[in-house]
């Protein structure tokens, strides 16, 4: 997501240190995701007071807490929609959104779709562990088929969504996905995405060491590849990234999926906007105004 | 009594029932007279059942009144249903090709048209509706001219053949009115002043740019939709942003984030969309971000009945959300209040940062209203609170941020709101109990002397918006032989109901309650005191206000008139109930609806 901010003359990241540290558990794959956070942060240099970082619940939506930017810990799935009001209202601001898969892909499902087809300009990391941690290790959203948990002891039976190929196919107009054991990577598609024009879409492979003993690093760390290592790879192909996105076996790419940033973001379609920031804005309505909205009704 | 005059115009769903409606407004509003406007219907598109009531005078008109002087029936359904309530001296003027009368009053002037002599019914569909407007005019005792002015804006999109058509054809109704018809004995007065005719509705709608909403979101649904029609089509001329969200728990949530950003906010809904927003409300209350929720009730429960009002809400709305929080609540008392309330309630909103929500319903958001313009002021007092839009003093992030606390403890309750995008102040909101910092107390560690101490600083607030907001008042004499006690939109048809209780030699006042949230109880008991017979009046089953105010001051009335049919309440309902109860007969009447829409 693009915005005309000023860039900080410096930024280091121990500037952008939360007020606590996290409250995960050691070898939460959600420290690799906060500290490609917090370096991409300092290497666009982007002012922490015109970020405001905003999550829903669980584990990951923890996040917030843990940067020093603004930041909104929200309700369970409704960081999306939060967010989308505040960017509407200062679109100034750069907007990151973040949380897990339980929190957007399950009860968020409905404004995770909506968002993506509006076009939001903000960064939506999602730290992908296919599991429900908080609530101490039920099935999710992402969940494969007979994984087994608290909540589907004689493994799971539904399909899981595939987070790539929806965002695709609702409309999103960048689509990455990452690994939180590859921070190099995942650092420059954070950067990427804070820079795109319009709603940017990472879904992080995080492992949750606690309740996911089937997707952990052992698991993912023979099977990803970058997307970026093959030189043919087009991102402008939409075609090409659904076709990707489908793929999950020996081989689950990572990388930017998709890019396009032919289309306008929502905030830079509505001509209201036209004069700048709602938030900076006289609240009075202009005297000549108000008085042809009482004619019309005379 | 007051001299009024009512028009019921009814048909199908798509045979054009409000164009007339409308001509009739125009005119009546143009001649400087007051209206009030009900349109019972169902919820179709095409068919069903529908009346128009449009009730004029030269003083205010509160409500629909008792009585229908001029029934024009588009189709013979609407004669079946109504003829037979038409009392002496009361009109009925009808296509005599297609529409029966069945029996009728002694009194009752039948109006039969022959349409087909009169227009050219195979060009023109909806001439039978112009010539009984036409025909009308001439009954009430109004010049042509003033119709013709209205055709001519009315059609003059359409080109001038249109118009010179519609023109013709309702002078022929107005022609023959006076060949055939008998006036009615007093013509529809004229005065110099000029009313605005709206919705409660538009009146939230506009309330809200008055009050400097500038960011709107909504989700369709019954009544509720017109705010954001109002909002949609004059957003940018306004300034403000509307969204069209994909459920109302987005449309809060939305809302909120704008909010929190530094605009006013606000969304409006049903019953149902309320249900999905309640998490959200707890939200607001939590991070202290004010926003304003309009709930227009429609009767329930669920999908209920939804072109019907309704006060059926008053427990969702105090039991919204989960926990203990600060809020507060009013129910407009007529449409021109919907305008007045939205920015009284942001002030409060934004001063005590937590939800204002407006409990208004059917009966005010689609009835219409004459509303003197001077009482739509879009410059009331615009009061942000404590809110920090600028950085003061602050010369880099770091410096500063170390002594901003977004829930500093205070002893109002209030702390000092900074907005994101100002230097120094940075800081996270959480929905999650949290220390003066916002750090959570809920996860890592919690702290039972903190988690006490914010709870306090949050409910300390109540106390400043009880001194905020102003107790009600007793209406009408000090002492009666009854008092009417109501809340929110059944302000003017109980006024009605006193003026007739009074002429009739019964004395009867009203006490009537905007303020849901702060109640003041005891002041309520204060006036109430010297009551020799106390009746809460109100459009639900249980009587959710009765409850309400015996739970807050154990005060328990000496009876209820309630009503729950879907209809609002008529002036006699309540004279008659209010009499039976005077009688000693009973302790709760439930009015029947005499008429079938």
């Amino acid at each position: 997501m693009a915005t005309s901010v000023q860039r900080a003359t410096q930024l280091t990241i121990a500037e952008l240190k939360g007020k606590v540290d996290p409250d995960w558990c050691p070898g939460c794959g959600d420290f690799g995701v906060l500290a490609a956070l917090q370096k991409a942060l300092v290497e666009l240099k982007i002012p922490t007071h015109n970020v405001v970082t905003i999550s829903g619940i669980g584990c990951s939506s923890n996040l917030p807490g843990y940067v020093n930017t603004y930041g909104m810990h929200t309700l369970h799935g409704r960081a999306l929609a939060v967010a989308t009001g505040l960017k509407l209202a200062n679109h100034e601001l750069t907007v990151l959104v973040t949380g897990g898969d339980g929190d957007g892909f399950g009860i968020g499902g409905n404004h995770f779709i909506h968002s993506m087809r509006r076009n939001v300009d903000l960064l939506y990391i999602v730290m992908d562990n296919q599991i429900y941690g908080l609530t101490t290790g039920q099935t999710s959203p992402t969940s494969r088929v007979g994984m087994k948990t608290k909540s589907m002891p004689f493994g799971n039976i539904e399909a899981p969504v595939n987070p790539i190929s929806l965002a695709l196919a609702a409309g999103a107009t960048f689509v990455a996905r990452g690994y939180s054991g590859e921070q190099k990577h995942l650092t420059e598609l954070i950067k990427q995405g804070i820079e795109h024009p319009g709603f940017s879409f990472l879904d992080v492979f995080s492992p949750c060491v606690t309740y996911n003993h089937d997707n952990t690093y052992q698991w993912y760390r023979p099977r990803v590849k970058k997307l970026e290592d093959d030189s043919a790879y087009d991102p402008a192909d939409w075609t090409a990234a659904m076709e990707k996105s489908l793929l999950w076996g020996d081989e689950i790419f990572i990388g930017k999926f998709f890019e396009r940033t032919d289309v306008p973001t929502l905030h830079g379609a509505e001509p209201v906007l036209n004069e700048g920031p709602l938030v900076h804005r006289d609240p009075r309505v202009p005297p000549d105004v108000a008085r042809s909205f009482i004619e019309e009704l005379m | 009594m007051k001299q009024t005059f009512a028009i019921g115009i009814g048909g199908a769903a798509g045979q054009g029932v409000a164009t007339p409606g409308d001509i009739f407004a125009k005119i009546f509003s143009r001649r400087g007279l007051h209206l009030n406007a009900y349109n019972a219907y169902q919820s179709i598109i095409r068919g069903g059942h529908t009346l128009l009531t449009i009730r004029t005078g030269t003083e205010k008109v509160t409500n629909m009144g008792d009585r229908i002087d001029l029934l024009i029936p588009l189709n013979q359904d609407t004669m079946d249903r109504h003829l037979q309530l038409l009392t002496a001296g009361a009109a009925c003027i009808y296509n005599a090709d297609t529409i029966k009368p069945g029996p009728a009053a002694d009194g009752v002037q039948l109006c039969p048209l022959p349409v087909s002599e009169l227009a050219d019914i195979t060009r023109n569909k909806v001439a039978q509706n112009t010539l009984a407007i036409g025909a009308g005019l001439h009954m009430l005792g109004i010049g042509f001219q003033a119709l013709e002015d209205v055709l001519r804006e009315q059609f003059k999109k359409k080109g001038e053949a249109v118009v010179a058509e519609n023109v013709e054809v309702a002078r022929a109704g107005y022609d023959y009115a006076a060949a055939h018809f008998t006036d009615f004995p007093n013509p529809v007065p004229k005065t110099e002043n000029r009313y605005a005719i709206l919705s409660g509705n538009i009146a939230m709608a506009m309330g809200g740019a008055a009050a400097g909403v500038k960011f709107y979101c909504a989700y369709p649904m019954s009544p509720s939709t017109g705010v954001l029609h109002w909002m949609a089509a004059h957003a940018r001329k306004a300034g403000i942003m509307v969204r069209q969200v994909e459920d109302e728990i987005g449309v809060i949530n939305m809302a909120i984030g704008a909010a929190h950003a530094g605009v006013r906010a606000m969304c409006a809904t049903s019953g149902g969309g309320f249900a999905l927003m309640s998490e959200g409300l707890g939200m607001s209350a939590m991070i202290e971000t004010p926003v304003v929720v309009i709930n227009c009730q429609r009767a329930g429960p669920s999908t209920g009945v939804p072109t019907k009002t309704e006060q059926g809400d008053l427990w969702q709305m105090l039991g919204a959300a989960f926990g203990d929080y600060p809020r507060v609540i009013a129910a407009p008392q007529d449409i021109g209040d919907c305008f007045k309330l939205i920015p009284e309630i942001f002030n409060l909103a934004d001063r005590f940062q937590c939800p204002g929500l407006v409990l208004c319903d059917l009966l005010l958001s689609e009835g219409r209203l004459s509303v003197h313009p001077k009482d739509l002021d879009f410059s009331p007092p615009i009061d942000r609170g404590e809110l920090i839009t600028k950085t003061n003093g602050a010369s880099s992030a770091d410096a500063a941020n170390e002594g901003y606390k977004r829930y500093k403890i205070t002893d109002s309750g209030i702390s000092p709101r900074a907005v994101p995008g100002v230097l120094g102040h940075i800081h996270t909101v959480a929905t999650d109990e949290h220390m003066e910092d916002g750090v959570l107390i809920s996860d890592e560690f919690t702290n039972p002397v903190k988690r006490r101490a914010m709870m306090e600083k949050r409910m300390r607030k109540v106390a400043g918006i009880e001194a905020a907001v102003p107790p009600p008042a007793l209406l009408g004499p000090r002492d009666a032989d009854v008092t009417l006690i109501g809340w929110g939109s059944t302000k003017g048809v109980i006024e009605e109901a006193c003026e007739i209780l009074n002429e009739q030699g019964i004395s009867a006042n009203q006490l009537p309650i905007r303020w849901l949230v702060p109640l003041h109880g005891e002041d309520i008991i204060e006036i109430l005191r010297d009551s020799r017979l106390t009746v809460i009046v109100e459009n639900n089953y249980s009587g959710q206000f009765a409850r309400y105010l015996r739970s807050e001051t154990s005060f328990v009335p000496n009876g209820h008139i309630r009503k729950y049919d879907g209809e609002p309440f008529m002036p006699h309902h309540i004279v008659e109930a209010a009499k039976e109860q005077l009688a000693g007969n009973t302790k709760l009447s439930v009015p029947m609806h005499e008429i079938m829409v």
